[in-house]
C-alpha cells in the first residue's frame, strides 16, 4: 500500500462534516500555522516539500508563492482553481465532494502564508452540488472559529467565498479564471504582468489548484522535509490520479509518485487491468492535452526500462517517445478504440472551447476538427495527414495561453504514433466506418498473469 | 449568436433580488461586477433561460452596460439564450465518456424524446444536448440536469428510460 496523505480518511463515515474531520486530526495545520509559525515559515515549508502544482503545469508551488508582490497597503488574494475541465480529470470533484474540509483547511493555511484576507474558490458552474457542499463546509468552519475575524484569537482575519464559473474550459487558465471572477468573458490575459504582480482586481494574486492547496495540510502537519521523502526524485509527495476509459476499476486513486505505470493499470490494488478482458492499445496519461502514447511506450521507456508515474518518467523521451504528467487524468483505450475518432473528438472539444482571441487557435482548431471529421467519416485524402501536422505546428507556441498547445499536441502525437491507422482510414474508407483498425503493433504482448504487482 | 427575442415583461421575485444582495456583498467595494456570473445562474434558475429583457434587468441591477451582460451570457456554455425544456438533459460527449458509450446514450435520448439536439419536446418538458467534459470521466456515460446540476452516472439506455419516466411523473 502506498502512503495516503490526502485521502487517508476518505472512507470514514461522516468525514465530510467538520466534527468527524476534526476527530481525524483535521484543522491541526491551522492551529500549528497560525499559532506557531510566521507566514514566511509556512512558505518555507512548502518550498522544502518540493510540491509541484497539481493542476497541470507542475510548477513548484512554494516558488510561485515566493513571487507574490507585497506592496504596503495593497490587498493580496488567494484564488483556488476548482474549474476542473480537462477531459480525463475528475479528482478535484472527488476531493471536494467527499472531504471538502481538506480544501477549506488548506485554503486557510495558504491564505495565512500569503497574507490574504479574502480568498475565493472558483468552482466550475456545473459542479453546483460541490458548490453547495463547500458552502456548507465553510459555514461549519466559520462557526468553529476557523474563518472570519480574529481566527483562533491570533488576530488573523479571513473571508472565504465560493464563486461559480459559467461553463468554459478556458477558465482553468489562471488569467482567464481571474477575468471570469471579475465578471467578464474568460479571455486569457497577456503576460507579463503575472498574477503575482497584478492579478485579481489588479492586486497581487496566487492561483492554485484544489489538490495543491489540499496538499499544504500534510506539509504543514508533518513538515516539508517529511513530505519530500514521499515520492521519487523531484516528483515529491502523492498525486491524485483520475483513471477513466476502458479499465476494470476507473476512479480516483492517490498514488505515491514513482509507481510503475504497469502496476497502476494492471494491479488489483489500482485499476485492475483493461475491462472486458481486452488488451490495452493506448493511453493519454495526463488529461486530454498531453500526447497520446501507444501501449508499449506507456508501459516502458524507449530504452526498455519501466515507465513510472512521475513528472520526469512520464516526460522521459520528450514528445518523441514520452508524454506528460499534466493534471493526472489517465485515460486508457482498449484494442477496439479508434485513434482517429478520438482525436477528432478531442479536436472538437478544443475548437468548442477556444476563446477566439488568437487567430491560430480560433481558426486552427476549427480546421483540425473539420479535417479529422472527414478522415473519420471516409472522405479523407492522404495529404490531409500532413496538413493536420502543419496546422498543429502553426498553432503551437503562437497563442497567448496554452490552450493552443493543448489542442495541437493530441493531434500531432496521434499522427506521430498512429500514422498507419490514419492512412488506413484513407485507403479503406468504407471498412474504417464499419470496423476498427485494432491493436496492430501498438501493444506488447503483456499477459495479465505475467504482471508482478510487488508491494 | 445572441438573438433578440420577443420582449416580454420580466420581473424578478423578491427572493431572487435578496439573493442578488447576498452575492454582491462578497466582493470589495466597487468590484460588484464580479457578481455577474452567479447572478446570471440565479436568474436562469428562476426563469429557465436568459431573455434579453432579463439580462437588461441584471445590467440595471449591477449598474453596468447591457452589452457587458450579453457578452458574458453568450460566452459561457451554461447560459441559455433561448427557451428550453423544463428539464434540460446535458450529456457529456467528450473522449473518455465516448470510450464507454456516450454516443449511444445521445442516440437513445433523441429516439426516446423524439426531438433533435437543442429542440424542446411538444409538452415543453424536455430538451437535451451534448456538452463538453463534465469532469466525471470515471463514471461515464454521465448526464446532468440543471438548475441544481444533479448528476446521473454510469448510464445505460434502461437508466435513461427510467429517468425520463420519473421526471415525467414529477
Amino acid at each position: 500500500m502506498g502512503r495516503k496523505l490526502l485521502l487517508e480518511h476518505i472512507n470514514v463515515p461522516g468525514i465530510n462534516t467538520l466534527e468527524v474531520y476534526r476527530q481525524k486530526g483535521g484543522y491541526r495545520s491551522v492551529e500549528k500555522a497560525l499559532k506557531t509559525l510566521t507566514p514566511d515559515e509556512v512558505v518555507e515549508e512548502v518550498k522544502k516539500s518540493g510540491l509541484r502544482g497539481r493542476g497541470g503545469a507542475g510548477f513548484p508551488t512554494g516558488m510561485k508563492w515566493s513571487f507574490l508582490a507585497k506592496p504596503e497597503g495593497v490587498a493580496r488574494y488567494l484564488v483556488c482553481n476548482a474549474d476542473e475541465s480537462e477531459p480525463g480529470t475528475f479528482k478535484d470533484r472527488y476531493l471536494m465532494t467527499h472531504i471538502p474540509h481538506a480544501l477549506i483547511e488548506g485554503m486557510i493555511v495558504s491564505s495565512f502564508a500569503l497574507g490574504a484576507n479574502t480568498s475565493f474558490i472558483y468552482v466550475r458552474g456545473e459542479m453546483m452540488p460541490q458548490i453547495r457542499i463547500l458552502e456548507k463546509a465553510i459555514a461549519e468552519a466559520r462557526n468553529a472559529g476557523f474563518l472570519g475575524q480574529d481566527i483562533l484569537g491570533t488576530g488573523y482575519n479571513l473571508e472565504l467565498y465560493v464563486q461559480p464559473g459559467g461553463g468554459a474550459y478556458i477558465c482553468g487558465e489562471e488569467t482567464a479564471l481571474l477575468e471570469s471572477l471579475e465578471g467578464k468573458r474568460g479571455n486569457p490575459r497577456i503576460k507579463p504582468p503575472f498574477p503575482a504582480i497584478a492579478g485579481l482586481y489588479g492586486c497581487p494574486t496566487v492561483v492554485n489548484n484544489v489538490e495543491s492547496i489540499a496538499a499544504v495540510v500534510p506539509i504543514i502537519n508533518d513538515g516539508g522535509e517529511e513530505y519530500a521523502k514521499v515520492g521519487i526524485g523531484r516528483s515529491t509527495g502523492t498525486k491524485l490520479i483520475s483513471a477513466s476509459g476502458n479499465l476494470v476499476r476507473p476512479g480516483v486513486y492517490e498514488i505515491e509518485l514513482g509507481l510503475p505505470v504497469e502496476e497502476f493499470i494492471y494491479s488489483d490494488e489500482w485499476c485492475g487491468g483493461i475491462a472486458n478482458g481486452k488488451r490495452l492499445k493506448a493511453t493519454v496519461a495526463g488529461g486530454s492535452s498531453v500526447p497520446v502514447l501507444p501501449a508499449n511506450l506507456t508501459l516502458k521507456l524507449a530504452n526498455g526500462e519501466p515507465r513510472l508515474m512521475s513528472y520526469e518518467s512520464l516526460s522521459e523521451g520528450g514528445f518523441a517517445t514520452g508524454t506528460m504528467m499534466g493534471s493526472g487524468g489517465f485515460i486508457a483505450f482498449d484494442e477496439d478504440q479508434c485513434i482517429v475518432r478520438n482525436t477528432w473528438n478531442f479536436s472538437r472539444f478544443y475548437h468548442h472551447e477556444s476563446c477566439g482571441q488568437c487567430s491560430p487557435c480560433r481558426e486552427g482548431t476549427g480546421w483540425m476538427e473539420k479535417v479529422l471529421h472527414r478522415l473519420e467519416y471516409g472522405h479523407g485524402k492522404m495529404s490531409d495527414i500532413d496538413l493536420l501536422v502543419d496546422v498543429s505546428k502553426n498553432i503551437e507556441g503562437n497563442t497567448i495561453c496554452p490552450l493552443g498547445d493543448a489542442a495541437a499536441w493530441p493531434v500531432a502525437s496521434a499522427i506521430r504514433h498512429f500514422r498507419d491507422e490514419f492512412e488506413w482510414h484513407v485507403k479503406e474508407p468504407t471498412k474504417a466506418l464499419q470496423t476498427n483498425y485494432g491493436l496492430a503493433n501498438y501493444a506488447e504482448p503483456i499477459a495479465k498473469a505475467e504482471v508482478t504487482t510487488g508491494n | 449568436m445572441l438573438k433578440v427575442e420577443e420582449q416580454q415583461p420580466v420581473s424578478f421575485s423578491p427572493a431572487l433580488i435578496e439573493k442578488f444582495g447576498e452575492i454582491v456583498k462578497r466582493y470589495p467595494e466597487g468590484k460588484h461586477k464580479s457578481a455577474l456570473l452567479p447572478i446570471l445562474h440565479e436568474t436562469q434558475a428562476e426563469l429557465g433561460w436568459l431573455s434579453s429583457g432579463a439580462m437588461d434587468k441584471v445590467a440595471e441591477y449591477l449598474n453596468i452596460q447591457d452589452i457587458e451582460v450579453y457578452e458574458v451570457a453568450s460566452f459561457y456554455s451554461m447560459y441559455f439564450l433561448k427557451p428550453q425544456g423544463k428539464f434540460v438533459m446535458e450529456v457529456c460527449r467528450t473522449g473518455p465518456c465516448c470510450l464507454v458509450g456516450a454516443e449511444k446514450i445521445m442516440d437513445h435520448l433523441e429516439k426516446s424524446l423524439g426531438v433533435k439536439e437543442g429542440e424542446v419536446t411538444a409538452d415543453g418538458l424536455f430538451s437535451w444536448r451534448g456538452v463538453e467534459c463534465l469532469a466525471a470521466c470515471g463514471y461515464g456515460p454521465v448526464l446532468q440536469i440543471g438548475p441544481e446540476y444533479t448528476f446521473y452516472e454510469n448510464l445505460t439506455e434502461q437508466k435513461v428510460d427510467n429517468l425520463i419516466n420519473d421526471l415525467r411523473n414529477k
